[in-house]
């Protein structure tokens, strides 16, 4: 089961590692939406210091979500995902480990690349590290509900935009929280409770979400 | 003979056909008496409000249909589930039948609650834990059906649409709790089994007869969209 898991994750990043356009295209999408907020909002640096928490989480959260419509799709395309699902190892386990493979491509670079946003941000360095907590709590949670998402609207037409309505919805506790940490530290208060629910929420979405992502997988490869 | 009913009987969509156009005319006729008694009462028995004036009497409509939205969606998940752990087709059905109803109600929720904040808050929106989370619901709603509607096979969407619903299922205690954990704008509960209510028990009356009528409506226009459904995929 476990030799099976780290199968699928190795595969998946060599993978990733044969095509880092894809990856880096999540990356730098990720780095302009949150470039494109000073234009828009105007450069006033309180202001700017302000939003920096939940600018980098919004702008986190929706490249997270670009990235998720290739999380099964290039597999289900060419009949691997079938073969997986018909593998004598547990689909649930397959799940998680492409849902991993997946976050160490598309969320770990993020987690990364925060800092340099919140710079550009003029965010106090001793909220840097709140941040990028926040993000390493949230991130893989995000991956985890995306997954159930994209398994669901596999194949469908209109998958990508069907995808954001029904999972953004789905995201909204995690983006409230994973900025409340930060604007917590901001305020001088300890973020300690919105980073523990982040970690709650991650604990139940690790145990729960892979068995979801099987069935939605079963239901949609049938 | 015992008096075990056979519901398994009607688990058959062609059986439940009949019995479901009989409960809605029920429903439809109680629901319209229900509702003129409710708006009687509402708005013209119940007092005037001490500190809200007569912009208060928008409760009858809104707490209802706040209670609805989100026990429709508690009836929707649980049909789902039955779908997906019985594999009847009438369960899917029931759930799909469900889906606008429960969106028309969150709708109302939220649209109500809107023009009663403009008097009472000065705004006709504030981000507040309840106010978004109902919001978060009428997408949940939303995605549900625009997640059916995007697949051609009917039972594949039944199955689609069960899972999406028991994953949003989560979002409904957080709707119900978010006024006691956040302690935001929007005021608790006004009514509880528990303790005495903290209304006039007029008021109460006219929530009550107009949360019935709204449930009478609920179980009418989902017997009656369930019936098209039938009639669409049989």
């Amino acid at each position: 089961m476990i030799a099976a898991a780290r199968c699928v994750v190795a595969r998946d990043l060599l993978l990733a590692l044969r095509r880092r356009s894809d990856v880096a295209t999540a990356l730098l999408f990720f780095v302009i939406v949150a470039s494109l907020f000073p234009l828009g909002i105007g450069a006033e640096p309180n202001l700017l210091r302000a939003i920096a928490p939940g600018v980098i989480w919004v702008a986190a959260l929706l490249s997270s979500m670009l990235s998720l419509g290739r999380l099964f799709a290039a597999d289900h395309a060419d009949g691997t995902l079938e073969q997986m699902l018909l593998g004598a190892a547990p689909a649930g386990v397959v799940a998680a480990a492409k849902v991993l493979a997946h976050w160490l491509v598309s969320g770990l670079p993020l987690v990364a690349i925060a800092p340099l946003i919140a710079l550009q941000y003029d965010l106090p360095a001793p909220l840097y590290g709140t941040l990028v907590l926040s993000l390493l709590l949230g991130t893989p949670v995000l991956s985890l509900i995306g997954a159930v998402g994209a398994a669901l609207t596999l194949g469908l037409r209109g998958g990508g935009v069907l995808l954001s309505l029904l999972v953004l919805p789905l995201y909204v506790p995690v983006l409230i929280f994973g900025a409340g940490s930060v604007d917590m530290a901001a305020a001088g208060l300890s973020p300690q409770g919105q980073l523990q629910l982040l970690a709650a929420m991650l604990v139940a979405s690790a145990a729960f979400a892979p068995w979801a992502i099987a069935a939605a997988l079963r239901i949609s490869t049938e | 003979m015992s008096a075990t009913i056979k519901w398994y009987w009607f688990a058959s969509p062609q059986s439940f056909f009949p019995l479901a156009g009989t409960i809605a005319r029920v429903c439809w006729l109680g629901a319209a008496l229900l509702a003129a008694g409710g708006l009687y009462v509402g708005f013209f028995v119940a007092p005037t409000d001490a500190q809200q004036g007569e912009a208060y009497r928008i409760i009858f409509i809104h707490v209802p249909a706040a209670w609805m939205s989100m026990f429709l969606y508690l009836v929707m998940a649980s049909w789902a589930a039955i779908g997906l752990a019985l594999n009847t087709r009438l369960s899917g059905m029931m759930a799909s039948a469900i889906a606008p109803t429960g969106a028309l109600f969150t709708f109302i929720a939220l649209w109500t609650g809107a023009l009663w904040g403009r008097p009472t808050w000065g705004a006709y929106w504030v981000w507040d834990a309840r106010l978004t989370s109902e919001l978060v619901l009428l997408f949940l709603y939303l995605g549900f059906m625009a997640l059916q509607a995007a697949i051609d096979d009917p039972r594949r969407a039944d199955r689609a649409g069960a899972l999406l619903a028991i994953v949003g299922v989560v979002n409904v205690p957080i709707i119900y709790y978010s006024v006691q954990w956040w302690n935001t704008l929007h005021q608790g509960a006004s009514v509880s089994l528990t303790r005495a209510p903290s209304m006039a028990s007029t008021m109460l009356a006219g929530m009550l007869l107009m949360a019935l009528a709204f449930w009478l409506y609920s179980i009418a226009a989902a017997l009656t969209r369930v019936r098209c459904i039938i009639l669409e995929r049989e």
